[in-house]
C-alpha cells in the first residue's frame, strides 16, 4: 500500500516536472480536451439551470388548467391555423355556462402597451385582458390591495392590477393603489399588485398589468388573439374537461361530425413535452460536439505523448536500468496523461463558468460543485485512456536500445 | 558452490539475429569474480565487451550458458525479476552520466530507491549520506547543467552506491572526462573499492584499466587473457 503511494506520488511529480519543461506544448495539446470539456460542463449547467427553472415555471402554468385558442401551441400546420376563426366572447361565456367540470373559465387576450404614472415611462409592457375569474384560473395572488370584481368586468371599468416588476418600477416608494397610470394615452386606476412569479428563460414573468377583458376590447382593441383559460374541477377529471370543451366548441362553431377541430386545446403537459424534445436536441447535439473534440482532444494527448516517449526513450532506459519495471514505467506515462487532460479538464471547467456566466443573461444556468469535479475526473479518465497506448509502447523499450538510443 | 563467488559466468554465449543471419558476440565465456575484487574488462570494439557487460549487468539474457550472481541463477530470469535484480544488486555509472536534467542531483541520487520502494524520509536520507561519501554533500539542489563534468560523474557513483549494491558496473566512466577530471573520478573508484565494494570496469584506455587489480582481455567473442596487474 506505501508502494503504491509512492508510486502515485512519484508519477505526479515526473509528471509535474515533464509538462513543466513543455509548458505551451502542453497547453496546445490540452485545447481539444479545453473545448470538448467545456462544452460538456456548458450544456450540463444549461440543461440543469433550464430543468431547474422550467420545472417552477411550468407549475406556474398548472397541470389541472386546459387553454382553448385558435392555435395548438405546437401545431405545424400555421397555414390552416391562421384561417381559422378567431375565440370570441361570446364562446367564452358558453364555455362558462355549459361546463359542467368547469371550476373556472376566464378569457384571456395580450397586447403590449406604453405605460405610464407621471413622468415615468415603461415601453412593450403585456397588457391583459381577462375576468374576475383568472383569480382561480391563474396560481397568483393579489400581495396588496384586490383583483377586480364582477362589477368592474361588467361595467367596463377602467381599473387594472399591476404585475410586480410594473409595480416596483412605476411606484418606488409609495403605495400604487389607488394612483391612475396611462395605457397608452388612457388612464387606470390600481386597484392591486400581484405576487411575484420570477423569471423564465431569463425573463420577468411581473412585467405586466391586468384589465377588465370588456375594457381592454374596447380601449385597446378587439383585433388580439383570444384564448379561454379553463380550471378543471379536479385534476383526475382534466381529460373528461378537455373532451367536454371540444363538444362545447364545436357546437358553438356547427361542426359536422367530420369537419377537424378549428380552434387549439392546450395543457401544460404539450408544453413538458415539447420542453423535453428540445433538450433531448440539446443534449443530443451537445454530447455529439464534445464527444467528437474529446476524440480528438485524446488523440491529439495520444500523439504527444508518443513524441514525449520518443524523446525520453533514454530517460526510460536509464530507469529500468535502476530497476523500474514494466509497469513503473507504463504507470509513469499514463499519470503523466492524466495530469495534463486534467489540467486540460480544470481549464474548460474554468471556461465553462464563464460561458455559464454569460449565458445566465438570457437563459438560466446553475453550476452546481460537483460538476467542477466531474470535469476534471472526466477529462483525466480520457487521459488515462487515450495514455494506454503510448506508456505501452514506452513500458516495452528494451533497456539497452533505449539506453543507447539518441 | 557457487555461493561464494559474486559472479559466475559458464559457456556464456550471446547469438544477436541480424535479418536470418546469427551474429556471434560472446563464444563461450566462462569467468569468476569475487566479492570486492576490482575488474577491468578491456577489448577492440566488436569484441564483445559491451556485450559482456550488459549481461552482467542483467540489462540483457545470454543465448545459452549461466549465469550466477550472489549465488542465484539469473540467466533465465523474466524482465520484471531482472529490473529487481539490477535494482538491488548492480550500480550503473555509464560514460554519458545519464542523470535525469530536470530533476536535481538529490532526487537523481534517489531514483533506485524510488524502484526499491523506499519511503520518501529514509531515500532523502540515504542519498543525502551517499551524496556526502562522494565529497558533493553542497551540491544536493544543482540540477546537472549547473554542475561540472567530474561533479555530474560523482553524482552518478553516488547513486550507483545508494542502494548498497553488490556490484559497481561502470561503463567507460572516465570517457567523456578531460584526464585531470578523469584520474579524480578513477581516485574515487580506488576508495569505493577499498570500502569493499566489487567494481568492474569496461574500458579500452590501458592507463584506466591498469588503475584495477584484474585485467580480463577479450578478442572476438573470446577472453584472450585474464591477468592480475602487478
Amino acid at each position: 500500500m506505501i508502494r503504491f503511494f509512492v508510486e502515485v506520488f512519484e508519477g505526479l511529480r515526473i509528471a509535474y516536472t515533464a509538462l513543466r519543461a513543455n509548458k505551451v506544448r502542453a497547453i496546445l495539446t490540452t485545447l481539444g480536451i479545453v473545448i470538448g470539456v467545456t462544452t460538456v460542463i456548458l450544456i450540463t449547467c444549461i440543461i440543469l439551470g433550464l430543468n431547474k427553472s422550467v420545472s417552477g415555471q411550468f407549475a406556474f402554468l398548472g397541470s389541472n388548467t386546459i387553454y382553448v385558442s385558435k392555435f395548438e401551441w405546437f401545431g405545424r400546420n400555421w397555414r390552416e391555423m391562421l384561417k381559422r376563426p378567431d375565440i370570441t366572447i361570446d364562446e367564452v361565456h358558453r364555455v362558462e355556462k355549459e361546463s359542467q367540470l368547469a371550476a373556472a373559465v376566464s378569457p384571456w387576450a395580450e397586447t403590449r402597451r406604453t405605460v405610464g404614472y407621471r413622468d415615468l415611462k415603461l415601453s412593450r409592457v403585456e397588457v391583459a385582458g381577462t375576468n374576475e375569474n383568472y383569480i382561480q384560473t391563474n396560481p397568483t395572488r393579489p400581495e396588496i390591495g384586490r383583483f377586480f370584481t364582477e362589477a368592474d368586468v361588467r361595467r367596463n371599468r377602467h381599473v387594472c392590477v399591476l404585475g410586480h416588476e410594473v409595480a416596483s418600477k412605476l411606484f418606488p416608494d409609495q403605495s400604487p393603489i389607488g394612483r391612475r397610470i396611462k395605457i397608452g394615452q388612457v388612464p387606470f386606476r390600481v386597484v392591486g399588485v400581484q405576487e411575484r412569479i420570477g423569471k423564465l428563460f431569463g425573463t420577468s414573468m411581473d412585467n405586466y398589468v391586468i384589465v377588465p377583458i370588456g375594457t381592454f376590447n374596447k380601449v385597446l382593441g378587439r383585433h388580439h388573439y383570444m384564448s379561454i383559460i379553463v380550471k378543471a374541477n379536479n385534476p383526475h377529471e382534466i381529460e373528461d374537461l378537455e373532451y367536454e370543451l371540444r363538444g362545447i366548441l364545436r357546437r358553438a362553431r356547427h361542426l359536422g361530425p367530420l369537419e377537424p377541430d378549428n380552434f387549439g386545446i392546450n395543457q401544460q403537459s404539450s408544453l413538458m413535452r415539447a420542453y423535453l424534445g428540445i433538450m433531448s436536441g440539446i443534449y443530443i447535439g451537445g454530447f455529439l460536439i464534445a464527444a467528437i473534440s474529446l476524440i480528438v482532444g485524446g488523440i491529439g494527448i495520444m500523439n504527444i505523448m508518443l513524441v514525449s516517449v520518443t524523446e525520453r526513450t533514454q530517460e526510460v532506459g536509464l530507469r529500468k536500468a535502476l530497476g523500474a519495471k514494466r509497469w513503473m514505467i507504463g504507470w509513469q506515462f499514463v499519470v503523466e496523461s492524466a495530469v495534463l487532460c486534467s489540467v486540460g479538464g480544470a481549464i474548460g471547467v474554468f471556461f465553462a463558468y464563464l460561458g455559464a456566466k454569460g449565458i445566465n443573461n438570457f437563459l438560466p444556468t446553475t453550476m452546481p460543485p460537483w460538476v467542477v469535479g466531474f470535469g476534471i475526473v472526466f477529462a483525466a479518465v480520457v487521459g488515462i485512456f487515450f495514455g494506454i497506448y503510448p506508456a505501452m509502447k514506452a513500458a516495452r523499450l528494451h533497456p539497452i536500445e533505449a539506453l543507447r538510443y539518441e | 558452490m557457487q555461493n561464494s563467488h559474486l559472479i559466475e559466468l559458464r559457456d556464456i554465449e550471446k547469438i544477436y539475429k541480424v535479418g536470418t543471419i546469427d551474429v556471434p558476440a560472446l563464444r563461450g565465456i566462462t569467468m569468476i569474480v569475487e566479492p570486492n575484487e576490482y575488474v577491468a574488462i578491456m577489448g577492440p570494439s566488436g569484441s564483445g565487451k559491451s556485450t559482456l557487460m550488459n549481461l552482467i549487468g542483467c540489462l540483457d539474457t545470454s543465448t545459452s550458458g549461466t549465469y550466477f550472481l550472489a549465488g542465484e541463477d539469473v540467466s533465465r530470469l523474466s524482465d520484471g525479476q531482472l529490473a529487481g535484480i539490477r535494482n538491488r544488486r548492480i550500480g550503473f555509472v555509464f560514460q554519458t552520466f545519464n542523470l535525469l536534467p530536470r530533476a536535481n542531483s538529490l532526487h537523481n541520487v534517489e531514483l533506485p530507491l524510488v524502484y526499491a520502494g523506499k519511503a520518501v524520509g529514509a531515500r532523502r536520507q540515504k542519498a543525502r549520506e551517499a551524496l556526502a561519501s562522494v565529497g558533493l554533500a553542497d551540491r544536493g539542489h544543482h540540477r546537472p547543467n549547473e554542475l561540472s563534468g567530474g561533479e555530474r560523474q560523482r553524482v552518478a557513483v553516488a547513486r550507483a552506491l545508494v542502494n548498497d549494491p553488490s556490484l559497481i558496473l561502470a561503463d567507460e566512466p572516465t570517457g567523456n572526462l578531460d584526464s585531470a577530471t578523469g584520474e579524480e573520478i578513477m581516485g574515487l573508484f580506488d576508495e569505493i573499492h577499498r570500502q569493499g565494494n566489487t567494481i568492474i570496469l569496461v574500458t579500452h584506455e590501458e592507463y584506466i584499466a591498469r588503475k584495477a587489480k584484474r585485467i580480463i582481455r577479450l578478442r572476438d567473442g573470446l577472453i584472450e587473457s585474464d591477468d592480475l596487474v602487478s
